[in-house]
């Protein structure tokens, strides 16, 4: 009531919009305001049920122990010990982290390789991007599953069979803990580097033309454009794609899953297998605080990892 | 394709030779390997789907050595169920759909157009989803589908189970958002001036308005239903109600190779037809992601 009224006075006083200060909902409902809210049900509703309200119970759950048939109880922080001191973590931690930076040295530079090129195509470049982007649209339970497939390790395996020809291998591919990871991470490349390839693409026209032109007047090669024009009018891209990328595969769930289990001997254990191991791994009932305490660190650990990226780059970005 | 703006190699450097063979070089392999790599797997899998089990078993790489089998995809849509989990994944993605269109449309009209006093606050609300982690809600989400507040009745095996957590996507709005910022506001004053409500300028003239966009939504939307997995994995228990994607994997421990790689290949049918139907839609809207989040 106070507040209202102070507006009310000021806005007299200062001689302000006069429909302001009288905003009643009588007024409120006959400026459209009723109607405004009707159009925003859908999302409030949706977003508040599906998004919000989960986001807040993630952080209540990890300070409860919840199973399903009793009221849940307030442990503090236990969740978050029982996790910490999980044996399997650091090994889940270090093996994210080795899916992350392989799919750094595989899946950065392909992309961006391949968009300047193609940006470069004259003829039928539409087939470049179609054909790039293709796997991007393979259901990626399919792709893990058919991958698995050429994967075999017998002789007769697909890949085994192609390397055959050239007297190499055969290779265990998922079955040996030294190639398990590199063969996820590779499927893994073959299934998102064309949704960047497309993005970097898109950049790629964005390009001013005068910075070539200027370019080519001081004598500089193809390459000395690609190094002084394109790369640095990309960098803001560049960053983005790669923070993205880290993120993204900070989460990676299915290649671990269907391929290996996290197998041989939790090789290819990550975070989010471990996760969806205490939720929902056990029969008997998941350990609820223990997957939540730990998606919410890592979703804090990636909060501040993006927030120190981008103070770390912000000069070098714009 | 003979475009005037000059791109990092220029006309005249086109004309020198060792240009021309060097770049037309690396880029025609470039497509080679972009055929081999991007389309030689589905190629395979396309083959694989018809040839009979043992050949693919003892000659992956082989080509028709002992004729094709075409009842492998019979007998994986027929026998193997596949035609049920067929029509469940496209139930699935058009639910999905309807409720992302809907949710994307109304949201972006109301913070966009009729814009009232509040709408920097749910935009920034909007925005905050986009930074969290999908796997934060994971567990919450199935909490709230097994014993949902309020209401007490478990939605497992219910396909609003995933229809209506399907429409809480911020990107969507946020896009849907920005291409209505972009449209011309003397329209709206106009149709405003001409006596159309709120209702009628969303009908008659916002939405006819934004049918790229619609399309965008609409091909990512259908294509993100038919690839999600461990969502559907989760709330649905009930084989007969399990999409495509969550069945593979039970398919392939309990079928020949042959079948399984058709049961593989028919899952693939759909996506890749609207690909190459909606092309235009899927590459502008991967750009379009990439200036979002850029």
């Amino acid at each position: 009531m106070n507040a209202v009224s102070e507006i009310e006075v000021e806005g007299v006083a200062l001689g302000k919009d006069y429909r302001r200060a009288r905003r009643t909902p009588r007024t409120w409902a006959r400026s459209g305001g009723f109607s405004t809210l009707l159009f925003l049900l859908p999302m409030l509703f949706i977003f508040g049920a599906f998004s919000w309200y989960p986001i807040v119970r993630t952080v209540v759950m990890s300070l409860q122990h919840t199973n399903l048939v009793q009221p849940a109880t307030w442990v503090g922080f236990a969740n978050f010990s029982k996790v910490l001191h999980d044996p399997l973590l650091p090994i889940a931690v270090k093996n994210t982290g080795y899916f992350a930076l392989l799919a750094l040295i595989f899946g950065y530079p392909i992309p961006l390789i391949s968009a300047v090129l193609m940006s470069e195509v004259r003829h039928a470049r539409g087939w470049y991007s179609a054909l790039a982007y293709l796997p991007v649209v393979i259901p990626p339970v399919v792709a893990v599953l058919l991958w698995k497939t050429f994967y075999d390790g017998g002789s007769v395996g697909v890949f085994n069979t192609i390397f055959g020809w050239v007297h190499l291998g055969p290779y265990p591919w998922l079955q040996s803990q030294r190639t398990a990871m590199p063969s996820l991470v590779l499927e893994s490349t073959w299934a998102n580097a064309g949704g960047t390839v497309i993005i970097y693409l898109a950049a790629l026209t964005g390009v001013n033309s005068e910075l070539y032109e200027a370019a080519a007047v001081d004598g500089a090669g193809v390459f000395r454009k690609v190094w002084h024009v394109t790369l640095p009018q990309l960098r803001g891209v560049l960053l983005v794609t790669m923070i993205l990328q880290i993120i993204g595969t900070a989460q990676v769930f299915l290649e671990p899953y269907l391929f290996t289990s996290g197998g041989p001997a939790n090789s290819t254990l990550t975070v989010l297998l471990l996760i969806f191991d205490y939720a929902f791994g056990n029969s008997l009932g998941g350990d609820y605080g223990s997957a939540t305490a730990l998606s919410l660190m890592l979703a804090v650990f990636l909060a501040i990892f993006s927030l120190v990226y981008l103070r770390a780059t912000r000069s070098w970005s714009d | 394709m003979a475009e005037e703006r000059t791109t990092l190699i220029s006309r005249a450097e086109w004309r020198k030779p060792w240009v021309r063979i060097g770049v037309g070089g690396t880029q025609a392999l470039l497509l080679v390997g972009l055929v081999v790599i991007g389309l030689g797997p589905i190629l395979w899998l396309a083959k694989a789907a018809i040839t009979p089990t043992n050949d693919t078993i003892t000659h992956p790489m082989g080509f028709f050595e002992h004729g094709t089998a075409w009842s492998n995809l019979r007998e994986a849509w027929v026998n193997v169920d596949v035609g049920r989990y067929f029509w469940n994944t496209i139930e699935i993605a058009i639910g999905s759909w309807f409720t992302q269109i809907v949710v994307a449309t109304t949201g972006g009209y109301a913070l966009s157009v009729l814009r009232p006093k509040y709408a920097r606050f749910l935009t920034g609300l909007l925005l905050t989803t986009l930074f969290v982690p999908a796997v934060v809600l994971l567990v919450p989400l199935y909490i709230e589908v097994v014993r949902p507040p309020l209401i007490h009745h478990s939605f497992i095996d219910s396909y609003w189970a995933i229809w209506l957590p399907a429409g809480a996507s911020a990107f969507n709005v946020v896009i849907v958002k920005r291409f209505f910022d972009n449209l011309p506001r003397e329209i709206f004053e106009a149709a405003r001036i001409d006596g159309a409500g709120p209702f009628r300028l969303f009908t008659k003239i916002v939405l006819p308005l934004s049918k790229p966009i619609l399309g965008v939504v609409s091909v990512f939307a259908v294509l993100a239903s038919w690839k999600d997995f461990l969502w559907p994995l989760l709330v649905l228990t009930d084989p007969n109600k399990q999409p495509l994607s969550v069945r593979l994997p039970t398919i392939q421990s309990q079928t020949e190779l042959g079948v399984f790689l058709a049961a593989m290949f028919i899952a693939c049918l759909v996506p890749i037809a609207g690909f190459l139907i909606f092309q235009r839609s899927f590459l502008r809207g991967s750009g379009l992601g990439g200036a979002i989040k850029g």
